[in-house]
């Protein structure tokens, strides 16, 4: 599917703004409940690692294992959700052209991106520098006054990464192609902190990541039939907890 | 996985520490670079989640998705790194008599109690409020202004859980039992912070948690 066709499924009158992020860049917002956001993966390849705080307490933050074990799974699609470590409901993926989008694997850091990548640096490559994922996130999370302390395990979105019976991790090389989406709905007031640099256990040997598009629109509140409320008990409880939270 | 089993030459005679820590109970203490540290399943199928920092500076701290990254691999057993968040080597797992050990599954909280099981779960002990009673008691804790914000996703050690080829995530039966133990070697000094698991929801434990034995070597 082309890009043009995809964002024909979006209604748009309805985009209240889009921006791009180039890759290997880094980007941070507030994103009320209630608001969605497209992800679109512009050229093929990108991956965007993500993080979810609380803005009212930003000691709540997006849960790993949390999200994996109420869902009984090891990656994140249509239906799920991304649960806090207060047992609610941050965000909910309501649309997803891909089908897998990894949770396990974190950012590479700078030491990472030189091993496999060598070293660009901005006195020779202005904005075309190598940057790493983790370096990305802590700035932006400098902006809201959080640090390394803050920094938990993130969510890869538009990469894939499948293990063997022994637990051997594989990344899928060409998973995500141009014009992949993923649409997430926030189901609180969230900050959200953005990376598109290279998956760690991406195999290319050149630095190439990809850029995304954010395109914004109110989706509403999960109603009583929303998929992700209803796909299991779990994330059935976890929005009544949210619910109750902003009683 | 049975060819990751290895067993230990180390006797409890010669161990420098060796203390029981019972179910639904904290443990914290400090181990140095070289010393070797094991613990002990007593009666089998128990959950022991660990969370490990680095002693001269807590801000670094065992990170499961850097250690699963680093390694391409999911579970522990003998020859893994336990990678910090820093991306250096805290400690090495140099012998393993159960074989599997979990890092994605963290650890049980009120909170997710009420999401997991039931909304009126939350009265009923858990890791995360361990932790946190262990931050604000423990001498190794107290001083170095450890909080919430310090708790990550843990290690669970004696823990199964099988992920497949499509993704499915699931809480198998134990693969321990009475007597296995896991071993690891410090690769710097570092502050262990434990929770021997007080779930009560959870057949994976025959509903019992027990208690765990914790050895260190020089
Ligand atoms: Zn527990």
């Amino acid at each position: 599917m082309s890009i043009e066709t995809q964002q024909k499924a979006l209604n748009l009158e309805q985009i209240l703004w889009e921006e791009t992020i180039p890759g290997g860049n880094h980007w941070s917002g507030l994103i009320r409940r209630g608001t969605s956001l497209r992800f679109t993966d512009l050229t093929g390849g990108a991956n965007l690692s993500a993080l979810f705080y609380n803005t009212e307490d930003k000691l709540e933050r997006y849960n790993m294992p949390d999200t994996l074990k109420g869902q009984h799974t090891a990656f994140l699609t249509t239906g799920n959700v991304c649960y806090s470590d207060m047992g609610r409901v941050m965000c909910s993926i309501i649309g997803d052209s891909l089908g897998w989008h990894d949770t396990i694997c974190g950012v590479t850091d700078a030491a990472q991106i030189e091993a496999k990548y060598g070293k660009a640096n901005f006195q020779t490559h202005r904005n075309d520098m190598y940057r790493s994922g983790k370096d990305g996130l802590l700035i932006e999370l400098a902006k809201y006054g959080l640090s390394k302390r803050d920094l938990v395990a993130n969510v890869n979105f538009f990469s894939k990464v499948t293990p063997d019976e022994s637990g051997n991790l594989s990344f899928v090389t060409g998973h995500s192609k141009a014009g992949s989406y993923v649409d997430v709905r926030f189901d609180m007031n969230v900050l959200l902190v953005l990376s598109t640099t290279p998956h760690p256990l991406d195999p290319a040997t050149t630095y190439k990541p990809g850029a995304v598009k954010i395109s914004a629109w109110h989706a509403g509140l999960a109603t009583a039939d929303d998929a992700c409320r209803n796909a299991c008990g779990q994330n059935s409880r976890a929005f009544i907890n949210t619910e109750r939270y902003y009683l | 996985m049975m060819q990751n089993l290895v067993e230990s030459q180390l006797t409890p005679e010669n161990a420098v520490l060796d203390q029981v820590c019972n179910s639904g109970d904290p443990w914290m203490a400090e181990i140095k670079k070289g010393q070797i540290f094991r613990i002990l399943d007593l009666e089998g199928n128990q959950a022991v989640d660990t969370l490990f920092y680095s002693a001269a500076n807590p801000e670094e701290r065992y990170s499961a998705v850097d250690t699963i990254a680093r390694q391409a691999k999911l579970y522990l057993t003998t020859g893994s790194v336990l990678y910090s968040s820093e991306g250096n080597a805290m400690l090495t797992i140099i012998a393993d008599t159960c074989g599997r050990h979990d890092t994605l599954g963290g650890a049980c909280a009120a909170e997710s109690n009420t999401v997991r099981y039931a909304l009126d779960k939350r009265p009923m002990h858990s890791c995360r409020d361990t932790f946190m009673h262990a931050l604000n008691t423990c001498e190794c804790a107290t001083h170095r202004n450890m909080s919430k914000r310090d708790i990550t996703a843990n290690i669970n050690f004696f823990m199964n859980v099988p992920v497949t080829a499509d993704g499915v995530l699931s809480f198998a039966d134990g693969i321990s039992g009475a007597g296995k133990y896991v071993e690891m070697r410090a690769e710097m000094d570092v502050v262990v912070l434990i929770s021997n698991c007080p779930q009560l929801n959870n057949p994976c434990n025959a509903y019992n948690p027990t208690p765990v034995r914790l050895l260190v070597w020089n």
